[in-house]
C-alpha cells in the first residue's frame, strides 16, 4: 500500500486523506471500549472523567466499583444497590449459555455432518431453515416464543431458556462446522471403516478430531450469542433468571452507576480473550489444511 | 446403461447377485436415509421450538374468534338487521344474555377487543353488566337498556359489530398502517390524531437506511486497506474490528452512553477545544442522533467482513494493468475496481438493512423518544398495552419484509457464502 515514488501531489494527498479516513473510522470503532476502561478504575460516582482522573492523581481511581460488583458493600462511601445481583447474573449466564451451548453443538454436528453428504436431499431448503434464526429479528422471535412457553409452562424456567438460546445458536455451529467440513477429506472415513472402524468409533477417533477447531468456534460462537442475549431474557425470563445482560439492561435503565463499567470491563477483557482464541483457533485450521496464513 | 444391460452376458451384477443398477440405487437411498436422520434432530428441535411458535404468533394477527364465541347470539341477530337505523329487541334480547350469561372472563376479554374498534365499549358492557341483572328482569329489554345507559341507543356503537363479525380479520393489519374499517366494511384512514404507525414505520425505515449508508461510508475504506495492507498490519487492525464485533451489546451501549451524554466524552472535548460553548454541549444521546450512531459503530463489522473477504479476492495487478492502459486512478476505481467489489457491497448492505430494521435493544436503551423504532412498538404491545393482535401484525409485516431482503440475498451471496469468521 506504501506510495509509489513517481506519485503526484494530488496522489499524495489523496493517499494521506485516504489514510486519515480509515484511521477516524477505526477510532471510532475502537474508542468507546477503551473509554469504559479507565473510567471504571475512577473513585467518583459519576459516568464521566473529572479533573483529578485526567490528572492521573492517585486519589481519584479505586476498586470500589469492582468491589460492589463482587457483592463486597464494605465500602462506607457507596449510595448505590449493592447485592450480590452481578454475582448472580453472571452465574446464571454461566449456566444457561453452557447448557445451551451443549445442546446446540451437538444437535448442530449431527445437522452439519447430515448436510454434508454428498446426496443430501432437500439441502438448501434445510440450510435456509436452520439459519432462519439469525435472520427473523429477536423481538419476533421472543414473542412467539413467549406466546409457545406460556402454554407449555417454560416461561421463567431455566428449560425455557436453555432451549430459547439452543435455538439463537444452532445456526452458528451448523455454518461453522458445514464450512469445516468442505475441507475435510472423507477418504479418510473410508479409510476408517476399511480398517474395521464402525461409523461411530470413526466419527469419534478420526473425523472429530479434524474437524474440532471449526466445532470450537461454533460453539464459541452459540456461547457468546447466549451469553451476550437480553430480549429472550426479557420476554420469557422470571425473577430466578436474571442473567449478566439482563442485570445490564435494569442497570443502565435505572440506575447508571460505574458498577456497570467494572462489569463491562470485564466483558471487554473477555471478549478480548475469545477473539484471540478464535484466531488462533482459525490458523490452525488453515496450518492443517496447508494454508499458511502468511 | 441400457447397452450394458442388453448385451448377451445380462445386466451387470454385484458379487452378491443382484443386478448394480439395483444395488446402487439402493445405497443411495440408504446413504439419503442416513443423512435425514442426521439431520432429523435438530430439524425437528427448530421446528417444534422455532418455526411453529413462530407461525402461532403470525395467526394471531388476522385471529378474531375472541367477540365471537363471547357474543353468540348477538351476531346470529346481527345477519337480520339492515345496519342503518337501532337494532331491533331481538338483537337487544341477545347481546342482553350473552353479557348476563355468558363467561364473565371470556366476555371481559372480548370487550377489551371491541374497544379497540370503538373507544367506550369496554366501560358500556362492564357497566351494563352490574346493572343488568339488577334492574331487568325480564324482555322487553330495549327500552330498559337504553334508559340504563344511552349509548345502547347509539347506533354507531352497533355498527362496528359488522367488523368483529367473522372468525378471521384484516384490522390489526389495517391498524398497524393506520387504517380501520368503517360502519360498512369500507377501509379508511384513521382521525389525525391517532395516526402514529405509519411516521413510525417510515422512521424504521429511513433510520436504516441512514446506519446502512453510514456504515458502507465508513466500511469501505477501512475494508480496502484491510485488504491490501500486507498480512502483518492488517492482522493488527483486524483487531480493531473484531473487537467491538465480539463485546457484548449492552457493554458497547454503555460505552456509548459515557461518550455521548451531555458531560459525556465528546462533548466535554468539544468544550476543551473551544469548538462548543459550555451552556451549548449537542444533545446526542436519547434521540435520534445518538440512535444512528451508536447502531452504526454495532453493525460497521457486519459490513466491513463482507466487503474486506471479496476485495481480498481482487489481484492488485488489474488496478496497475487499468492505469498502465491509461486510465486515470479515478477512472481505474470507477471501471475496474468498484464493479468488481459489488457483491461483497451487496452482501455487507443487505445484512446490515436486515439487522437494523429489526433493531430494538439499541433504540429502547439510547433513542429517546424519537428513536424509537417498529421493534419497540412490538414490544410495548406486547409488554404493556397487551394489544397481541396488533403486535402480531407489526410482526407480520416486518417480517415479510425482511424474508424478501433475505431471498435477495440468497440471490445475490447464496446463503452457503455465509462465513463467520
Amino acid at each position: 500500500m506504501a506510495l509509489p515514488a513517481y506519485a503526484t501531489l494530488p496522489q499524495r494527498l489523496w493517499h494521506y486523506t485516504y489514510l486519515a479516513i480509515c484511521a477516524i473510522v477505526l477510532f471510532f470503532l475502537v474508542m468507546p471500549l477503551i473509554a469504559v476502561i479507565p473510567l471504571s478504575f475512577s473513585k467518583s460516582p459519576f459516568l464521566h472523567f473529572t479533573p483529578e482522573l485526567l490528572a492521573l492523581d492517585p486519589d481519584a481511581f479505586s476498586l470500589r466499583w469492582y468491589r460492589i460488583m463482587m457483592g463486597d458493600c464494605s465500602d462506607p462511601g457507596i449510595t448505590t444497590v449493592c447485592s450480590d445481583r452481578w454475582k448472580d447474573g453472571a452465574w446464571n449466564s454461566l449456566r444457561i449459555g453452557l447448557a445451551a451451548t451443549i445442546l446446540a453443538t451437538t444437535l448442530g454436528i449431527l445437522c452439519a455432518l447430515g448436510l454434508s453428504r454428498p446426496h443430501m436431499p432437500f439441502r438448501k431448503g434445510i440450510m435456509a431453515l436452520m439459519i432462519s434464526p439469525l435472520i427473523v429479528p429477536l423481538i419476533i422471535t421472543a414473542s412467539g416464543l413467549f406466546f409457545a412457553f406460556a402454554k407449555w409452562q417454560l416461561v421463567s424456567t431455566f428449560t425455557g431458556m436453555i432451549l430459547a438460546h439452543t435455538v439463537l445458536g444452532l445456526p452458528f455451529v451448523v455454518i461453522t462446522v458445514t464450512a469445516t467440513l468442505v475441507g475435510f477429506d472423507t477418504n479418510l472415513m473410508k479409510a476408517a471403516a476399511s480398517l474395521g472402524g464402525t461409523p461411530v468409533r470413526s466419527f469419534f477417533k478420526v473425523q472429530l478430531p479434524l474437524i474440532t477447531p471449526g466445532v470450537i468456534s461454533g460453539a464459541l460462537f452459540a456461547f457468546i450469542t447466549s451469553f451476550d442475549e437480553v430480549v429472550i431474557v426479557l420476554f420469557i425470563g422470571g425473577q430466578n433468571q436474571i442473567t449478566l445482560p439482563r442485570q445490564m439492561w435494569s442497570g443502565i435503565r435505572q440506575e447508571i452507576s460505574p458498577t456497570i463499567l467494572s462489569v463491562a470491563t470485564i466483558l471487554v477483557i473477555l471478549s478480548i480473550l475469545l477473539l484471540t482464541t478464535v484466531e488462533l483457533l482459525r490458523r490452525r485450521t488453515e496450518r492443517l489444511r496447508g494454508v499458511s496464513p502468511g | 446403461m441400457a447397452t450394458v444391460e442388453n448385451t448377451a452376458s445380462g445386466p451387470l451384477l454385484t458379487a452378491d447377485g443382484t443386478p448394480l443398477k439395483v444395488s446402487l440405487g439402493r445405497s443411495l437411498r440408504r446413504s439419503k436415509l442416513r443423512g435425514i436422520l442426521l439431520v432429523l434432530p435438530a430439524l425437528l428441535f427448530l421446528i417444534i421450538i422455532f418455526v411453529v411458535p413462530i407461525f402461532n404468533l403470525l395467526s394471531r394477527s388476522v385471529d378474531d374468534t375472541l367477540v365471537n364465541s363471547a357474543l353468540p347470539r348477538t351476531f346470529v341477530a346481527f345477519e337480520s338487521w339492515d345496519r342503518q337505523s337501532l337494532p331491533e329487541e331481538a338483537m337487544f334480547e341477545a347481546i342482553f344474555l350473552d353479557i348476563t350469561t355468558g363467561d364473565k372472563y371470556t366476555v371481559g376479554k372480548a370487550t377489551t377487543r371491541m374497544n379497540y374498534e370503538k373507544p367506550g365499549w369496554r366501560s358500556l358492557i362492564k357497566k351494563s353488566g352490574r346493572k343488568f341483572k339488577k334492574k331487568i328482569k325480564g324482555p322487553p329489554y330495549r327500552d330498559a337498556m337504553i334508559k340504563i345507559d344511552k349509548r345502547w341507543g347509539d347506533v354507531t356503537f352497533w355498527q362496528t359489530l359488522g367488523a368483529m363479525k367473522d372468525p378471521q380479520t384484516l384490522g390489526y393489519f389495517l391498524n398497524a398502517v393506520d387504517r380501520q374499517y368503517d360502519a360498512n366494511k369500507h377501509v379508511v384512514m384513521k382521525e389525525k390524531e391517532r395516526r402514529v404507525y405509519v411516521m413510525l414505520w417510515w422512521r424504521t425505515l429511513l433510520l436504516s437506511l441512514i446506519v446502512t449508508v453510514g456504515c458502507l461510508a465508513m466500511a469501505y475504506p477501512v475494508a480496502h486497506l484491510l485488504a491490501t495492507l500486507p498480512l502483518r498490519y492488517s492482522n493488527l487492525l483486524m483487531i480493531c474490528v473484531l473487537m467491538p464485533f465480539w463485546t457484548s451489546l449492552l457493554v458497547r451501549i454503555v460505552a456509548w452512553m459515557v461518550m455521548l451524554q451531555n458531560n459525556g466524552v465528546v462533548n466535554s472535548t468539544l468544550v476543551w477545544s473551544g469548538i462548543l460553548d459550555d451552556e451549548n454541549r449537542l444533545p446526542m444521546m436519547y434521540n435520534f442522533t445518538g440512535t444512528v450512531i451508536v447502531m452504526i459503530q454495532i453493525l460497521l463489522p457486519f459490513m466491513i467482513l463482507p466487503i474486506y473477504s471479496v476485495m481480498k479476492t481482487i489481484p492488485p495487478s488489474y488496478m496497475r494493468a487499468a492505469q498502465n492502459l491509461g486510465a486515470p486512478p479515478s477512472l481505474a476505481f470507477l471501471k475496474v475496481y468498484l464493479p468488481q467489489t459489488l457483491p461483497g457491497v451487496g452482501a455487507g448492505v443487505i445484512l446490515v438493512f436486515i439487522v437494523a430494521i429489526g433493531y430494538y435493544i439499541t433504540p429502547e436503551l439510547v433513542g429517546g423518544k424519537d428513536g424509537q423504532l417498529i421493534g419497540n412498538m412490538i414490544a410495548y404491545h406486547m409488554q404493556k398495552s397487551l394489544n397481541w393482535g396488533l403486535a402480531a401484525a407489526m410482526g407480520t409485516l416486518l417480517l415479510a419484509a425482511i424474508l424478501l431482503l433475505y431471498w435477495v440475498y440468497d440471490r445475490i451471496v447464496g446463503i452457503d457464502n455465509m462465513r463467520m469468521n
